[in-house]
């Protein structure tokens, strides 16, 4: 009796819920992909949070702010059930649900009221749930020794400019650095690849401005892109479903509105770490990105 | 034309606003820090995009302090943040800056202060509509509603090469997809919004201004 409860403790600690957030459903859908193929390649557990909810995201936070508690907090009401971790891999999920977090907790007016909203439909929460990107479950709980031992492809050779965008160092102090992040770099580097000098990890990509400031957020990615072909990346790597989208979905009209080529292949970091896992393409989406991925990337799958 | 008043007291719109902005305010932990601004322009020397604002983000503080919020709402600073958090991390007596900007918008919308050229409120409103109908983003539906509302033809046009891409990768989801629980969130948020401060707008009667910002006029 006692021994079968420390086994299923011993496994509740590599098993996560899953919050794959609206943009990872479609738009992102490599990024969900790769997501759930490297866990599940490494043996950690993620099972997806039944009906979960939108997070809110940013737009809502800024309309009524309330109300986006409220919604926000249904999901962790609904984790809060299981006892697990969450993993949110999109960045504005996890900086929405960690502020959930942080508001109910700091405010105990906001904690009573959302609680009360969320009592119209037998819900309430504690506050007990811990909102974790994947990145940092896969280098804190696994390990980048481990990850390295698992990898079965060398990325030798391959240049990659690491881009952590906004949201999941700032604005909370998170699990790195809030102006120079490293993660990501060293874990690239322990399976092989080359960083090169990327000052604008944390810069950021114009977000929701690439729809409501065009002009604005075509400038902000068309340095980002500027900056990593002019240290020589072969790609860019990211941890973000927006930054993703705003720096590869535009690269054509980016080359036509700048007058020079302006394409590169931009990653998840899942994606990536999936091929040195020894995943194939399909199973990460390499084969649906919407920017060219280039023949380098290619050979490395091949 | 202003109205005569003794020295140090606001105007009654602005003292609306005032209040209006406090309230929000009173929604953000620390929020009461913007006192402490030693106005170094940390913030404007962080912002990747304060080159196209009109009233920098270190100015803005200084005119709240001043008792001109008309001009900050009708800035376009606060339609440009792109919420990347660089002030606010960087803040050397930590002034939550981002969520200030935020109360500021949510002010401005209220209040109906509508630029044209920055439709934030349309994707604003379009999202909160979609979680609302589905429970989860709905990008086809959102992305038309914002396009329609906001009269932005061409860019519906020039989203037409992408659309098709994503169409076609299985990256945009023709239908959407309602979550079970939703009229369990329905509830949540009527009785959200219920507890939620309730405040009637006052009816007023919509002006285009002479920079095109639409405005109400009580």
């Amino acid at each position: 009796m006692k021994q079968s409860k420390v086994e299923e403790s011993g496994d509740r600690r590599m098993d996560y819920t899953y919050y794959p957030g609206c943009s990872l459903t479609h738009a992102s859908k490599p990024y969900d992909l790769s997501t759930r193929a490297v866990f599940k390649r490494l043996g950690l557990g993620l099972h997806e949070l039944e009906d979960w909810n939108c997070c809110g995201a940013t737009v809502y936070m800024s309309v009524k702010e309330t109300v986006s508690f409220a919604i926000s907090a249904r999901n962790l009401a609904l984790a809060e059930r299981l006892g697990r971790d969450v993993v949110a891999p999109c960045s504005a999920c996890y900086l929405v649900l960690n502020k959930t977090n942080r508001f109910l907790h700091d405010l105990p007016d906001l904690n009573a009221k959302v609680n009360d909203a969320l009592a119209a439909a037998g819900l309430s929460y504690k506050g007990t749930v811990r909102v974790r990107h994947p990145l940092e479950v896969l280098v804190n709980d696994l390990g980048i020794e481990q990850i390295a031992k698992q990898a079965t492809r060398r990325l030798d050779g391959l240049k990659i400019a690491e881009y952590y965008g906004c949201q999941i160092v700032r604005p909370e102090r998170g699990f790195d650095d809030q102006e120079f992040p490293q993660t990501l770099d060293t874990m690239f580097a322990a399976l092989g690849a080359e960083n090169v000098y990327y000052p604008m990890k944390v810069r950021c990509c114009g977000g929701m401005l690439m729809t409501t400031a065009n002009e604005v957020a075509m400038k902000l990615c068309r340095d980002l892109i500027e900056c990593a072909q002019g240290n020589g990346a072969d790609c860019i790597v990211t941890t973000c479903p927006l930054c993703q989208m705003n720096v590869a979905a535009y690269q054509d009209r980016l080359s036509t509105r700048f007058g020079k080529d302006l394409h590169i292949p931009v990653l998840w970091f899942t994606e990536l770490l999936g091929i040195a896992l020894g995943l194939d393409e399909k199973t990460l989406g390499l084969n649906i990105h919407l920017e060219p991925i280039t023949d380098k990337i290619m050979s490395l799958v091949g | 034309m202003a109205e005569l008043q003794s020295p140090g007291t606001l105007p009654s719109r602005e003292s609306e606003l005032r209040k209006a902005f406090l309230e929000q305010v009173g929604i953000v932990p620390g929020g009461e820090r913007i006192r402490k601004c030693i106005q170094c322009g940390t913030c404007t020397g962080s912002c990747p995009v304060s080159y196209a604002m009109d009233l920098s983000p270190r100015e803005v503080i200084a005119r709240f302090r001043a008792g001109d919020i008309e001009t900050i709402l009708r800035s376009r600073t606060i339609w440009i943040c792109a919420s990347c958090y660089a002030c606010t991390v960087r803040c050397p007596v930590e002034i939550k800056i981002t969520d200030l900007l935020y109360a500021l918008k949510r002010v401005a919308m209220e209040k109906h202060i509508r630029p044209r050229q920055f439709p934030v409120y349309a994707l604003s409103e379009a999202f909160v509509r979609n979680v609302r109908m589905f429970g989860r983003n709905y990008e086809i539906g959102l992305l038309t509603e914002f396009f329609l509302r906001s009269l932005k033809w061409v860019d519906l046009i020039r989203m037409a090469p992408l659309g098709w891409k994503m169409l076609r990768t299985g990256r945009l989801g023709l239908l959407p997809e309602r979550i079970a629980g939703l009229k369990d969130l329905r509830k949540i948020i009527k009785r959200a919004e219920a507890i939620e401060r309730p405040q009637e707008l006052v009816p007023g009667r919509a002006v285009t201004d002479e920079v095109g910002y639409e405005a109400i006029q009580s």
